[in-house]
């Protein structure tokens, strides 16, 4: 038992309610948010030594013992996750101090944010699978009032869409609980796996996984992303750029646990099948990023290809597959984030989201412009950057475990990646200067902060992977050997 | 039981696939349902007495799957709330609930 | 928009509003051992004050009933997690309960439960979060 394991999920909870009943002090919502960022970044960082030092941490809430009570479950996968997670709401709250509007920020934006981030980390710790659900649908609330906030007709237009897809995803994710309760008798992630193991995971039971696994790739955005594009373009870029950097991640979340933990007994179907639908996201999403000439759905369609390239390292299911699928994975949050902050702030200041009629800006703008370069060849995995290890290890795991086409559409994919990227960056930032300082719709003051604490981070983790190497092996570790996790949670060893 | 559940999915898919916004709405509170009944039907119809104190039976029902369903009920009644008021907001915003009509124009 | 001025509502709902939060506060309080609750009761409660709306308008019940439904809202999840977190304090897992027996003046002897305070809490949650949906889709002309 260990009380700090619901602390990622308590402090923005309690914030955000807090922030709910003082609604008009704006500066005190604003100071209480990035608190509430640092109180989890460093309960979770005590967290991460602890599970290091003495395993995956658990609390059983109310002390009703697993598999009957509901668990809560830490282990070091979703401890860096949840981490991660704070360090880019924090950057990203950064940045929204600046763009977000008054009008905004007094209609409940940081409260909503906090339930957001709770959402999240809730889907991280949480030991069952029904809580999964809620989780995901706090998450998923907060996104829908977040995404249609401000009221525009594009923002209105899209979250319709955003939620009516939401919505029936979430009704098949109930309806696949209600089958694997019925062929299981619990939800208990751990007991799951023990029951699973021992009745055998047979047609049925496959079966479900493959409509757990599409009510995931709803989410996540694997192969189903096709309301992905236009939800993430229409909301403020402070919003987006979190929706791109958590909300997919934490399809991926799920589809890494269930996959790992519970149905892992059929890689030759499950796990191939990922990895098709994989291959397809990533060549149609880096399509979609080399077809458009604006910054917003070019970006966009990178979110979709890094899901699809995490998830060849999954489909993998070798270690070093999972391996490159953590570190790639953690790259992806703190790069996506970075790069959308980063399209923000040029059409900000320029006003224009389209390639074509911008150009020049690094005359203006030179720290935006190399920062943009930076996080470009970290988006394409050029070393000694943070994607660089990530892609590896990937790459690797697929050639190890026999899938050589998967691996080559993701090196193909790599490079339409770095030629998208760089199509902004030559438009955006070469050229003639054709604006002047005095034209610009802002000012790039206050903003370069967060983005340049995110560039530091995503040069710092391509240099110093060594640093947490060892954290991301002990997670892996614990990903490729379910009997740790329910040893952890049920206090019994299954095999001994 | 599953055919009910099998002609709620039906009536809901068949509303969601039809253009006014409000049938969308309706369409998927009706799967909603469906669903409910299904969780329920899947943990399985025993008989049994409500396990609560002061009640002495020897076989007590199943009740995970209500506490599921409860659960899903509210959530679901929280969506459909939230989902009816934002596209009261498009329709007062962008005068029409055709969803024809509300894909727009790429350049607005 | 015309005056709501209906005869038989006005003296009907008079009536049944006040059986109707009678009735919420029962099930609110018979939730502790028997079927009822937090959730139904507060559904209850919430009901009985659409019916105010109802006859009379939006505007007049709000005079006279000057609180924000949002703050009651996150007043309810706020105590809800706090009783949680209170267990946390003592050391024991989070949203641990406890009950004793207490004698009190008039009830003789009571059973109190830490469980009822985090219902209080549900019960606000869910009366709030109804009645600003209501509101939210209702009010706006």
């Amino acid at each position: 038992m260990n009380n700090l394991v619901i602390l990622p999920i308590i402090i923005p909870v309690v914030i955000g309610m807090i922030m709910v009943i003082m609604r008009k002090q704006i500066k005190i919502q604003r100071f209480l948010s990035l608190f509430s960022m640092l109180a989890v970044g460093s309960v979770t960082l005590y967290l991460i030594f602890q599970i290091k030092s003495e395993g995956i941490q658990t609390l059983q809430l109310g002390g009703w013992e697993a598999p009957y009570g509901v668990s809560m479950v830490i282990d070091l996968f979703a401890a860096l996750l949840i981490m991660v997670t704070s360090i880019v709401a924090f950057c990203c709250l950064l940045y929204a101090f600046h763009t977000i509007g008054e009008e905004r920020e007094k209609f409940y934006f940081y409260p909503l944010f906090l339930f957001l981030i709770a959402g999240v980390n809730g889907s991280f710790i949480t030991g069952d699978i029904f809580n999964l659900f809620v989780c995901f649908e706090v998450m998923l609330v907060a996104s829908y009032v977040l995404i249609s906030l401000g009221g525009t007709k594009i923002q209105l237009r899209e979250s319709i869409k955003y939620i009516l897809i939401n919505i029936l995803s979430s009704f098949l994710f109930l309806v696949a609980i209600a089958f694997l309760y019925a062929m299981t008798g619990t939800l208990n992630f751990a007991h799951l796996s023990l029951r699973v193991a021992e009745v055998g995971q047979g047609g049925l039971m496959t079966t479900v996984a493959i409509l757990f696994l599409i009510v995931f790739s709803l989410k996540a955005g694997l192969f189903l992303f096709f309301w992905l594009p236009g939800a993430y373009s229409a909301p403020p870029t402070a919003i987006s750029a979190i929706f791109a950097a958590l909300l997919t991640k934490v399809g991926i979340y799920a589809i890494i646990r269930v996959f790992t933990l519970v149905f892992y007994h059929e890689p030759e179907v499950t796990h191939w099948f990922i990895g098709l639908l994989a291959a397809i996201t990533m060549g149609l999403g880096a399509i979609g990023a080399v077809a458009y000439w604006d910054i917003k759905r070019i970006l966009t369609y990178n979110v979709i290809v890094g899901v699809g390239f995490i998830l060849a390292g999954v489909a993998s299911f070798t270690t070093v597959g999972m391996t490159g699928a953590l570190y790639y994975l953690i790259h992806d949050m703190i790069v996506k984030a970075l790069i959308f902050l980063l399209g923000g702030t040029i059409i900000y200041l320029t006003g224009t989201s389209n390639l074509k009629d911008l150009s020049g800006l690094i005359r203006l703008h030179p720290q935006l412009g190399w920062m943009f370069f930076v996080a470009a060849l970290s988006l394409s995995g050029i070393p000694p950057l943070s994607g660089f290890l990530g892609k590896i290890f990937i790459t690797e795991g697929t050639f190890e475990s026999g899938y050589f086409w998967l691996g080559a559409i993701g090196l193909i994919t790599s490079l339409l990646v770095l030629y998208s990227i760089m199509k902004v960056f030559m438009n955006a930032f070469w050229g003639y200067t054709v604006i002047r300082e005095e034209d610009e719709y802002g000012t790039t003051k206050g903003l370069l902060l967060p983005i340049g604490l995110l560039t530091t981070l995503t040069i710092a983790l391509g240099l110093g992977a060594e640093a947490i190497h060892d954290y991301v092996d002990l997670a892996v570790e614990v990903l490729m050997n379910p009997n740790l996790y329910i040893e952890a949670v049920l206090g019994v060893n299954p095999k001994p | 039981m599953c055919i009910v559940v099998g002609l709620l999915f039906m009536i809901g898919t068949y509303l969601i696939l039809t253009k006014t916004l409000l049938r969308i709405i309706l369409g998927t509170s009706i799967i909603g349902h469906g669903v409910n009944l299904l969780i329920i039907t899947m943990g399985g119809l025993k008989k049994g007495g409500p396990p609560l104190l002061g009640i002495e039976n020897v076989t007590y029902a199943d009740s995970l799957p209500q506490a599921l369903l409860l659960t899903a009920i509210v959530i679901n009644f929280a969506t459909t709330a939230l989902f009816l008021v934002l596209s009261y907001r498009a329709y007062t915003v962008l005068g029409t609930d055709d969803t024809e009509q509300l894909r727009g124009k790429e350049d607005e | 928009m015309k005056e709501p001025n209906d005869v038989l509502i006005r003296s009907v709902s008079k009536v049944a509003v006040v059986i109707i939060f009678t009735f919420a506060i029962n099930l609110f309080i018979s939730g502790h051992h028997y079927p009822g609750g937090g959730f139904i009761g507060g559904l209850a409660f919430s009901s009985a004050v659409v019916l105010l709306f109802l006859t009379f308008n939006i505007e007049t019940v709000r005079k006279n009933f000057p609180v924000d439904f949002k703050v009651i809202a996150a007043l309810g999840v706020l105590i809800a997690v706090l009783t949680g977190v209170g267990a946390m304090l003592l050391g024991v897992p989070f949203l641990t309960q406890a009950f004793d027996y207490f004698n009190l003046p008039i009830f003789g002897k009571t059973e109190l439960a830490t469980a009822v305070l985090f219902d209080i809490g549900v019960a606000l949650a869910v009366i709030g979060t109804s009645l600003t949906i209501i509101m939210s889709i209702g009010d706006d002309r």
